[in-house]
């Protein structure tokens, strides 16, 4: 009778640490292969046939495709640079330049994965539209009400996610460092109290 | 005691491994993948365009906005595919993904060096099954080795401002994917 209780115990504690550790790494990823630079955070490795196991399971759960990386690379960020988590009802600035690309994407999605309804019907800028200063570098102010030159409506939603979608670029497996990819600051500028 | 806390011991040694076995088959067992999303709204080998991501528009999570996307769900049963997408204005790409979404090549307009992106893609056995000199004489037709039998090829145009959206859709919308009925004579008629 004990030993029947204890394998059941011993089943109970393998099936709850086992599938709490799969559904918290499937959910929050796991950083193997990660290429940080400030506040973004790319895989490069997700576009390709080497893309580890945990990275696989986060896009079986979530249902995103990985950008090929013979197309392109994806950085994230979820924070600003100190680490504060991007608030929808604050003005966070995203300003810098980026990594030499034929092309980039600045986009604002929920924790879901979807874009946020605003009327402007602006869900990010590409490098084309954003209006830039003399040198070349850009700031987009992201913020609920509307602000002056490159504004990227919230909506006030809680949290948000940002991505930066560079295209035809030589960022990807080999890049290390700001200084192979200088990527833009992001820096809460203020909330409302 | 000393019996309870092996039970212990021994229960967090099998959660490691019912952790890898779950993560290593997640991908086999998920139902909401891309894959199986995109089949819903799909048919065999043929370009079907993807509604414009928007707030309303939930198909694939993190897609694009400033993209026009389209996809052909291959299978490569019936024999060979080939893929025709012209290039739009700014910036055109083609992807493909394994049936379990795994990235296996990925190509954009520049380096595919035409106004037409022009692709063959078959599995392995159909690629050793060409005859040998077909596959040097036509060294302008790019061939592509599909890992699996069946899987996604995602079409993207950029629209770099959102007036262009509808040329960039309607550049999507003249590619075309479909089976080549006769791989042998496919270099003949193909070009097309």
């Amino acid at each position: 009778m004990r030993l029947i209780l204890l394998t059941l115990l011993a089943l109970v504690i393998a099936a709850g640490v086992g599938l709490g550790l799969t559904w918290t790494t499937a959910t929050r990823g796991v950083d193997i292969g990660t290429l940080t630079i400030g506040a973004w955070t790319a895989r490069p490795r997700s576009g390709t046939n080497e893309i580890d196991p945990y990275n696989r399971a986060t896009v079986a759960r979530s249902g995103e495709l990985p950008i090929g990386t013979g197309d392109g690379i994806t950085f994230t960020t979820t924070e600003d640079d100190n680490k504060k988590p991007l608030d929808g009802r604050c003005d966070v600035v995203v300003k810098g330049v980026t990594p030499p690309a034929r092309f980039w994407t600045l986009t604002l999605y929920d924790k879901k994965g979807r874009v946020v309804a605003n009327t402007l019907e602006r869900y990010g800028f590409t490098s084309q539209e954003v209006v830039r200063n003399a040198d070349g570098s850009f700031e987009v102010r992201i913020a609920a009400r509307a602000r002056a030159g490159n504004w990227l409506p919230t909506s006030a939603v809680d949290r948000y996610v940002l991505m930066l979608r560079l295209y035809d670029t030589p960022v990807g497996v080999a890049t290390r460092s700001q200084k192979d990819a200088p990527m833009p600051a992001v820096a809460t500028v203020g909330c409302p109290s | 005691m000393i019996r309870l806390l092996l039970t212990i011991i021994g229960g967090v040694l099998l959660g490691g491994v019912v952790h890898l076995v779950s993560v290593l088959g997640l991908p086999r067992i998920a139902t909401q993948d891309a894959y199986s999303r995109i089949a819903a709204v799909s048919r065999d080998n043929t370009v079907t365009p993807l509604a414009q991501t928007d707030p309303s528009n939930a198909l694939l999570p993190f897609m694009d906005p400033a993209f026009a996307t389209a996809v052909c769900r291959y299978d490569l049963s019936k024999g060979p595919i080939k893929l025709t997408v012209p290039v739009s204005q700014s910036y055109t790409s083609v992807s493909f993904y394994t049936h379990s979404d795994v990235a296996y090549y990925a190509i954009n307009d520049r380096s595919a060096g035409r106004r037409v992106i022009e692709l063959d893609l078959m599995t392995e056995a159909q690629h050793e099954a060409l005859p040998e000199e077909e596959d040097v004489t036509a060294a302008d037709r790019l061939i592509i080795d599909s890992p699996s039998e069946t899987g996604l090829i995602v079409l993207k145009a950029l629209a770099a401002e959102s007036g262009l959206m509808t040329q960039a859709q309607a550049a999507l919308a003249a590619a075309s994917c479909r089976v080549q009925t006769d791989p042998a004579a496919a270099p003949v008629k193909g070009k097309r």
